[in-house]
């Protein structure tokens, strides 16, 4: 005798049959939405400042025209998140709720090196198939900090770091620019241009310059620090004219008027 | 044998040890890459894994950070139970066990190098699969090719450690300018008895090289 509800324990891999035959009459498979995406940090005399363009892409199609990539962590550390949106989303929460209670745990405000190696050893476990690729800041009790975290589970600390597809766009505007004990208006100028050039030079990445300015016991999160893509005004009013349809009436019960008109019993 | 993923970030690398009467001196290039794109161009390839123990890292960057950071845990475990430092050949073990028990997953070539009361300086090589070597003085890494020829006709036994420095910062300096996974940088350190010695050689500094 067979079951009536099937146990939902283990992969169910029914969407597999149903996803081959999709493909077999030619119907492509949906891409992962990734975030293309410029994402930046960068040290500054008080802290550490990072930046993120909000353009989620799936294939060629902008899915989300100003979605979140800066990620919160910890009240002192935050992530920008680069690669498959999902991942990012996923792995920055796990941690993020992790690190509350670590810190609850141990009574001390969590540190920057512990949410690095909470991220590298989960993405390493995974062997790159968590498709995550973040940059990591904020300020601790030894000070402020800077990592990038890659796919594999490598780290790399630097005082200015750029990710993403449009990570190479950003990266000159870095290396040409950067120098140690920027003021902190230097600092949100230059990490405003580094997004704004892979906005404009990439096309994984597009909309706002999102910013997240993180000094010792206080950070500032500015959506939409720079919006150099509004939609412009439209050139006409395209709104209908009342009596452009032509209204017959109305009934009460539209419902049942309804339900009659779906019956194809005939 | 593995090869790095795509997209995996690579140590391409250049990476030596070589052992003198009192100690050891390790030297290293400081690129990253991915691709053709350098992630980092001032990597720091000389890990501490213990006070007077270092490792040189080449290969996969994810798997060398790995399995330094484990082998960093298991001899602060053997410091706490022993009440003593490990030696640099039980370093050296513990990097080998897990090479060559992970050897299907790994892409690492590593040399571990320090300093030790039993045998004063040493120097292992661990290659791709797990082998445990205990040479003289050891390259690795993709630009370790370039300079077998020079390092063999330059090394003599008994070098003092100011010869050694030289000798490294040539050779790295050398495989730099062939190898194109190497460059930026050239990271040395001197490990004896007294601690370690942290030096940084910049392009402008480099000894005499012929470049056209």
């Amino acid at each position: 005798m067979t079951p009536l509800i099937e146990p939902n324990t283990g992969f169910k891999f029914d969407n597999v049959k149903r996803n081959q035959l999709l493909s077999d009459k030619g119907y492509m498979t949906p891409t992962a939405t990734k975030t293309g995406t410029t994402i930046v940090g960068l040290l500054y005399k008080d802290g550490v400042v990072l930046g993120a363009d909000t353009r989620a892409t799936s294939g060629p199609i902008v899915a989300d025209k100003n979605c979140r990539k800066i990620h919160y962590l910890a009240p002192n550390m935050y992530c920008c998140g680069a690669g498959t949106a999902a991942d990012t989303d996923y792995t920055t929460n796990m941690v993020g709720s992790q690190l509350a209670l670590h810190a609850l745990n141990t009574g001390r405000e969590a540190r920057v090196v512990t949410a690095m190696t909470k991220l590298k050893q989960y993405l390493f476990r995974y062997q790159g198939h968590v498709g995550a690729a973040l940059i990591l800041g904020g300020v601790d009790v030894t000070g402020p900090h800077l990592f990038t975290i890659h796919p594999h589970g490598s780290t790399d600390k630097l005082p200015y770091v750029t990710m993403g597809s449009g990570s190479l766009n950003a990266m000159s505007v870095f290396e040409s620019s950067w120098r140690p004990n920027l003021t902190r208006d230097e600092a949100v100028e230059m990490v405003k241009d580094a997004i704004e050039a892979g906005i404009f030079n990439d096309l994984g990445s597009g909309s706002n310059v999102d910013v997240c300015v993180i000094t010792k016991g206080n950070v500032e999160y500015i959506r939409g620090h720079s919006q150099p893509n509004e939609r412009v005004a439209k050139e006409q009013s395209y709104r209908f004219a009342a009596g452009t349809t032509e209204f017959i009436g109305s009934k009460a019960g539209a419902q049942a008027g309804g339900a009659a008109a779906m019956d194809v019993s005939a | 044998m593995t090869t790095l993923k795509p997209g995996e970030v690579n140590l391409g690398t250049t990476i030596m040890a070589v052992k003198f009467d009192g100690g050891v001196v390790i030297a290293a290039d400081s690129r990253t890459s991915t691709g053709t794109y350098v992630a980092n161009r001032v990597t720091d390839k000389l890990t501490k894994v213990e006070e007077l123990i270092y490792c040189c890292r080449s290969g996969s960057a994810a798997d060398t950070q790995a399995v330094a950071d484990i082998v960093k845990y298991h001899l602060d475990l053997y410091t706490s139970q022993h009440g003593e430092m490990p030696t640099v050949k039980v370093a050296a073990s513990l990097f080998q066990e897990i090479c060559y028990q992970n050897k299907n997953n790994l892409s690492a070539w590593i040399i571990v190098a320090g300093w030790d009361k039993q045998t004063g300086g040493d120097v292992f090589e661990i290659p791709i699969g797990g082998s445990l070597h205990r040479p003289e003085f050891a390259i690795a890494g993709s630009g370790s090719s370039y300079i077998s020829g020079f390092c063999d006709k330059s090394y003599r036994p008994g070098m003092s450690k100011e010869e050694c420095i030289e000798f490294a910062k040539n050779a790295v300096g050398l495989a730099i300018t062939r190898d194109g996974s190497s460059g930026g940088v050239i990271r040395l350190a001197v490990i004896t008895k007294d601690g370690v010695e942290r030096q940084v050689v910049y392009g402008n500094e480099l000894p005499a090289q012929y470049t056209g």
